[in-house]
């Protein structure tokens, strides 16, 4: 057990220090690699709770995708930080009050019976269980309804964001290409081969 | 102790698996020269040591010896991290990679999702290097390889889950017993279009041509890595060599059987090469995978960008999912004598 609660304390330090960074790190490149670790450092977390699954899929597709785009899109913004950080005594007082409201649900919600730690006791499996059996075998039984209409929602999402975004430009002086005919297209299309005479020098 | 104890045997495990997976990778890039020459009627490198062995060697010493240049105004830190990023995901996915039967460092049982989650970290250390750079090249390539990475991750995804469908498990010492049998019965024939696909994905992973493009030397001279020198260069080098193998290995271990003998249930034969461990024909396996790789550089011209990204997403992905399908019926009404 000693080993584990060093790993314990030495990731979930390495996680509140990625976390504060994220926020106070001036650059929005060095704020989105944070979040990547604290993601994996996160995902490590849940490794030390035999939740291989789930940290597996939090890198796979927090780290492995999700952060990836965003930092595409981060790193095409050219932000200057001067004007971001102007007026910042202006709204401190707005700001400290959602804060302050914040922190306080937060506290109620953590210390309310749900989140205590005697009713979660963690458990030891044998080394033949399989959490993602496990968590397969729930999702498409018990929990199969609401798995099924979050995925035709996502579906839907989907769906939507593709026909929102995407406008064909047709008409006139519009060039577009066909990559189908580009692909049809046979030797004699674009090669003619002519027959001259000869030519004689006189 | 005890757990001292388990460390160090964890420990000496890995280097048993590293020590010579590095030497594969120095003598890759040898064998593509060599190779590559030969495929153009050239010789290849030949100078250095008996008909070129040591040319890796050389190559190392030189580069080791070189200075590594820093960009003006480059991010120091973030420079020299993204080659080891770069490196460490391809070393870090041997874990899951099985050489005989439970001859593996980890008994992950979520495997297959392991490497998936590995694979796609790979693209961090190309978008770090283009961006730590501070140059417009750079950072050119560093897009170009993010936007093809996450249109092939998809591709490759799928295709890993035909292979959960048909093997019924994540863990890939699982899914290379459920392929036991003979020739016939390896995944690459119920799922041919899956490895199809997973193969030209991972050439497309590893920015290898024809899909090179984030290095697309005609036009934006070396891409992610061309502010880069000495061995921070070197290291990038390996990182790509290292995926290589990584493709090569997994595409073996999960559509041709892995360390399974081609051999196995043919009357004469099968008894004949018994004898040979599966490690053997793992290592015959991915060789002839790398090949594949190096043929393709030297037969194909670079694709165009935009035809890069209508083949993963509007080729690919439809296939795939059409596959799945296919898997989910012959699953469903075992067809034999792979889903019995």
């Amino acid at each position: 057990m000693g080993f584990e609660k060093f790993l314990f304390y030495v990731f979930a330090l390495i996680l509140i220090f990625a976390a504060v960074r994220v926020i106070t790190v001036r650059n929005p490149v060095h704020a989105a690699l944070f979040l990547v670790l604290a993601f994996f450092t996160s995902a490590a977390l849940w490794l030390l709770i035999e939740a291989e699954f789930l940290a597996i899929a939090l890198v796979l597709v927090y780290v492995g995708a999700v952060m990836v785009l965003f930092l595409f899109v981060v790193m095409m913004l050219d932000i200057n930080v001067d004007p971001v950080r102007e007026g910042f005594i202006k709204y401190l007082p707005v700001g400290a009050a959602v804060a302050l409201l914040i922190v306080i649900e937060m506290g109620l919600v953590v210390s309310s019976s749900y989140f205590s730690g005697d009713q979660y006791s963690l458990t030891a499996h044998a080394a033949d269980y399989s959490n993602t059996k496990e968590l397969g075998s729930v999702l498409y039984t018990f929990y199969v309804y609401p798995f099924e209409i979050a995925s035709v929602i996502l579906l839907v999402a989907i769906v939507a964001a593709i026909s929102l975004t995407m406008r064909r430009r047709e008409g006139e002086g519009v060039k577009t290409q066909n990559p189908g005919e580009q692909v049809r297209v046979s030797r004699d299309d674009r090669v003619r081969l002519v027959r001259l005479a000869s030519e004689k020098k006189n | 102790m005890e757990t001292l104890l388990t460390i160090i045997f964890i420990l000496l495990k890995i280097i048993v698996v590293l020590m010579p997976l590095l030497i594969a990778v120095a003598y890759l890039t040898f064998a593509e020269r060599k190779i590559i020459g030969y495929m153009q009627v050239r010789l290849g490198p030949n100078r250095v040591g008996p008909k070129g062995w040591l040319q890796p060697i050389a190559d190392a010493m030189k580069l080791m010896f070189k200075e590594i240049v820093l960009p003006s105004r480059a991010n120091r830190f973030l420079f020299v991290l993204a080659p080891v990023i770069s490196f460490g995901p391809a070393l870090a996915a041997w874990a899951v990679v099985p050489f005989g039967d439970g001859l593996l460092i980890s008994h992950l049982d979520a495997g297959l999702l392991y490497l998936l989650a590995l694979t796609s970290l790979g693209v961090y250390g190309v978008i770090i290097a283009g961006w730590a750079s501070n140059s417009k090249y750079a950072f050119l390539g560093a897009m170009r390889s993010a936007a093809q990475i996450v249109a092939y991750e998809i591709a490759m995804g799928f295709a890993l889950v035909g292979v959960l469908m048909a093997a019924g498990s994540l863990n890939l010492n699982q899914i290379v017993l459920a392929q036991q049998g003979s020739l016939l019965h390896w995944f690459w024939l119920p799922l041919l279009p899956l490895f199809v696909v997973y193969f030209i994905s991972g050439v497309a992973e590893t920015n290898r041509a024809p899909f090179d493009v984030a290095e697309g030397e005609s036009e934006i001279v070396a891409g992610f890595h061309v502010e880069y020198s000495g061995m921070a260069f070197a290291v990038f080098f390996l990182a790509e060599y290292a995926n290589m193998i990584l493709v090569a290995a997994l595409a073996a271990t999960m559509f041709l059987g892995g360390w399974l003998s081609p051999f196995q249930g043919v009357p004469v034969l099968g008894e004949l090469f018994a004898f040979v461990p599966g490690a053997i024909w793992l290592v015959i396996k991915i060789s002839l995978m790398l090949l594949l790789f190096l043929w393709f550089r030297a037969t194909f011209p670079r694709y165009r960008y935009d035809q890069i990204m209508r083949l993963g997403w509007k080729v690919f992905i439809p296939v795939t999912l059409v596959w799945l399908f296919v898997i989910g019926l012959g699953v469903l009404g075992q067809v034999g004598p792979w889903f019995d």
